[in-house]
């Protein structure tokens, strides 16, 4: 008997890459994604930063100015008009987020028909920005619009809510009110499907009703759509750009404008072109972005740390 | 500026049938490529390059000629990434301060020796200031329009107004205007440079042509006694209620239909406003025209005429066919077709040209050849530096809407200029 032995196959050394399989695919996955992000969220972040410091047309020599640009955004007072507005843009799209859970609490009811109710509420954040613009603004208008046609019927004089300084920030906001809320209602539409049935079940045998029902059970179980709410809002707030251009142009004599509009118009408009001012007021609008951006990642860390 | 043209394709056949025989003697073959981009993207005008341009071609059938056209408002932005990255051989854009980034950046070619040639030297010498830059030509204009107050002829014979000459009578009939219920003077000034058009001419006529490039060029405080002067007989006009309410809200063609219907009587424009007010339904017997009238009889009466120009960016790689193209373009035969009534409407920068049989270029004609001893300015975005017309286009619309903020404002600008002329 001639037992012919088979050599086991030569094993062959396993390749770096099959040791390392485990720890490394999941960056190969990501390898796409972060590439993308450096070259166009860090990268460009980094360049204004840099750019801030210079003067440039955007055609010449660039020219080092230090902090020149920050020291003419100090004293100049369209930077604080549009400051100021921002700053009331972010307060008042807040009421975006109440207006929608009411919104929401009366849609969330079993009555025929209810699913077109919930549509035509949502119907304004279908539409473009620059059509609600536009809708506003002969809303608005001082000589056909509707908003001074029945301010006239009570007796009220004619309102140019967009060309009085006083107002048109106001007039702007309220105009972005319409869709966001539309917004967060859907939200917390979907919030309250996930509200728990016996949870409400107990509290009402426990008495609960009415405000404190919806303010002790309802909206902490909605806590999750809430923080959604929140950030869509903040982040829409400060990218109120579309309905400012539409409306007004930054107009009357530049009262309506908000930071990242005062960048367009100095970095990029007809007029404009002076890139290292533009950078300055995109470095100011970035650092406060980044006050928020920070708490909603702490926030979620947070989130996910308890869980 | 921003208008709309009515498109007239038959008007074009004309056009290039009366331009053909002229010039297929004089002009030697083309050989090679030329690339030209425009901004002409309104029907009309487009038509009217378009038709032009073929027939350059029809001169120089080995002549590889591509059109680029862009649309009008992102030109403006697009102008700089073609003239670095990808020149074309020709491109179009705006004479005065509107063209000096381009040259100072050293993008637009040096075109003295056109100049030189007698052909043009004779006969544009009317425009040669606007184009030129540190003594030197940087480009060709192709045409130009007038600015002045179109009024409602109707309402000024019910009212029994004839045209004004001087401020009293101007400020006289607007009284008159107010009184039966109407607004003197239509405006728009949501995109602000309709307010500039009214600081022109009331500096020009206030102080002249001398102080108000003084003031563009920077040499002359904002808070000067002689600009509150400016502004004084300004708000004369603005206490009497001349002017349209709520112009803040609307853009030059919303103010439009406020003259049509007659609620206002008179606008203060360039010429390109004529053409949507007759489409809007004004005859000829309902609309006419007035030279801005004097105020201070001790100066020469100026004008606004913005022109629009040719340049050759100094990146283009065929600068000899490109020279050809802009002579051809400011020759006294295209010149008449492309400025007609039915293309580009608008005044020939040749003085050898026709001008078009239409009452108003006609009048406009005649007003900046013969009664505008003073000079020609361009426009006050395209004479005052770009930042600071914005700054002063902001404070003049302020001014009309809250004319006591006036010294506020004035000091507002004049820290402005402490910054951008250096």
């Amino acid at each position: 008997m001639t037992s012919t032995a088979v050599p086991p196959p030569p094993q062959r050394p396993r390749s770096w890459y099959k040791r390392n399989e485990i720890s490394l695919t999941p960056w190969l996955f990501l390898i796409p994604a972060i590439l993308f992000f450096l070259l166009y969220v860090v990268f460009p972040i980094i360049q204004s930063f840099q750019l801030s410091a210079f003067q440039w047309d955007g055609l010449g020599e660039k020219e080092y100015v230090g902090l020149s640009n920050y020291r003419e955004l100090w004293d100049d007072p369209a930077f604080y008009t549009s400051l100021r507005n921002n700053l009331i843009w972010l307060l008042l799209y807040l009421l975006a987020i109440p207006a929608g859970l009411f919104i929401a609490l009366f849609l969330n009811q079993t009555v025929t028909g209810i699913r077109i109710y919930k549509s035509l509420f949502f119907f304004p954040f279908v539409i473009s920005q620059v059509v609600v613009g536009l809708v506003f603004t002969w809303f608005y208008d001082p000589s056909f619009g509707l908003l001074n046609s029945a301010l006239g019927l009570v007796g009220l004089g004619p309102v140019n809510v967009l060309g009085d300084p006083a107002y048109v920030t106001y007039g702007i906001i309220a105009a972005g009110l319409w869709p966001q809320t539309a917004y967060c209602m859907i939200l917390y539409l979907t919030g309250l499907n996930a509200v728990d049935p016996e949870q409400v079940e107990a509290a009402r045998l426990d008495g609960a009703k009415g405000w404190k029902m919806l303010w002790y059970v309802i909206v902490p179980q909605l806590k999750p759509a809430t923080f959604i709410a929140f950030v869509v809002t903040i982040v829409g707030a400060l990218r109120s750009f579309d309905l400012i251009s539409i409306m007004t142009n930054g107009g009357p004599f530049g009262e309506s404008r908000v930071l990242s509009f005062y960048m367009f118009e100095v970095a990029l408009s007809e007029y404009g072109f002076r890139m290292g001012y533009g950078a300055a007021i995109a470095v100011v609008l970035f650092l406060i972005m980044l006050c928020f951006i920070t708490y909603f990642l702490y926030s979620m860390y947070k989130d996910q740390k308890g869980r | 500026m921003r208008f709309t043209y009515k498109a007239s394709i038959a008007a074009l056949s004309t056009a290039a049938v009366l331009s053909g025989g002229a010039f297929s003697a004089s002009a030697e073959q083309l050989t090679g490529d030329l690339k030209i981009f425009l901004d002409t993207s309104n029907p009309a005008p487009r038509a009217t390059m378009e038709g032009a341009i073929a027939k350059f071609g029809e001169m120089h059938p080995d002549l590889n000629i591509e059109t680029t056209i862009i649309d009008r408002e992102a030109y403006k932005t697009q102008i700089r990434n073609f003239l670095t990255a990808n020149s074309p051989d020709v491109a179009n854009w705006y004479a005065a301060n509107r063209m000096k980034p381009y040259v100072e950046a050293g993008l637009f070619e040096d075109v003295s020796d056109l100049w030189a040639e007698p052909e043009i030297a004779e006969n544009l010498a009317s425009t040669k200031g606007a184009m030129t830059i540190d003594g030197k030509q940087w480009g060709v204009p192709y045409t130009y329009y007038q600015w002045g107050i179109y009024y409602r002829k109707d309402i000024f014979e019910e009212l029994g107004l004839t045209e004004p000459t001087n401020w009293e009578e101007e400020k006289a009939n607007c009284a008159k205007i107010v009184e039966s219920g109407r607004a003197c003077y239509a405006i728009g000034s949501k995109f602000l440079w309709t307010a500039g058009g009214w600081f022109d001419y009331l500096n020009l006529r206030t102080n002249g042509f001398d102080f108000h490039m003084d003031l563009a060029n920077g040499n002359v405080s904002w808070e000067d006694e002689r600009v509150q002067k400016t502004f004084a007989n300004w708000r004369e006009l603005i206490d009497m209620g001349g002017f349209l309410e709520n112009h803040q809200s609307y853009s030059w063609q919303e103010a439009l239909p406020f003259m049509v219907q007659g609620e206002a009587a008179s606008y203060l424009i360039g010429n390109f406003a004529v053409a949507p007010l007759r489409e809007a339904g004004l005859t000829d017997d309902q609309l006419d025209f007035y030279q801005f009238p004097v105020i201070n009889p001790d100066v020469a009466l100026a004008e606004d005429a913005p022109t629009d120009t040719f340049h050759i960016p100094s990146g283009a790689s065929n600068k000899d066919n490109a020279k050809a193209f802009l002579r051809f373009m400011v020759s006294p035969e295209v010149q008449t077709t492309i400025n007609a009534g039915d293309a580009l409407g608008q005044l020939p920068v040749n003085a050898k040209s026709t001008v078009d049989d239409d009452k108003f270029l006609n009048e406009g004609f005649t007003m900046l050849s013969s009664n505008s001893p003073g000079g020609v300015a361009q426009f006050f975005d395209r004479d005052f530096p770009a930042e600071m017309a914005k700054v002063a286009m902001e404070g003049l619309q302020e001014f009309m809407v809250r004319p006591d903020n006036l010294e506020a404002i004035l000091a507002r600008l004049e820290k402005a200029r402490g910054r951008i002329y250096k």
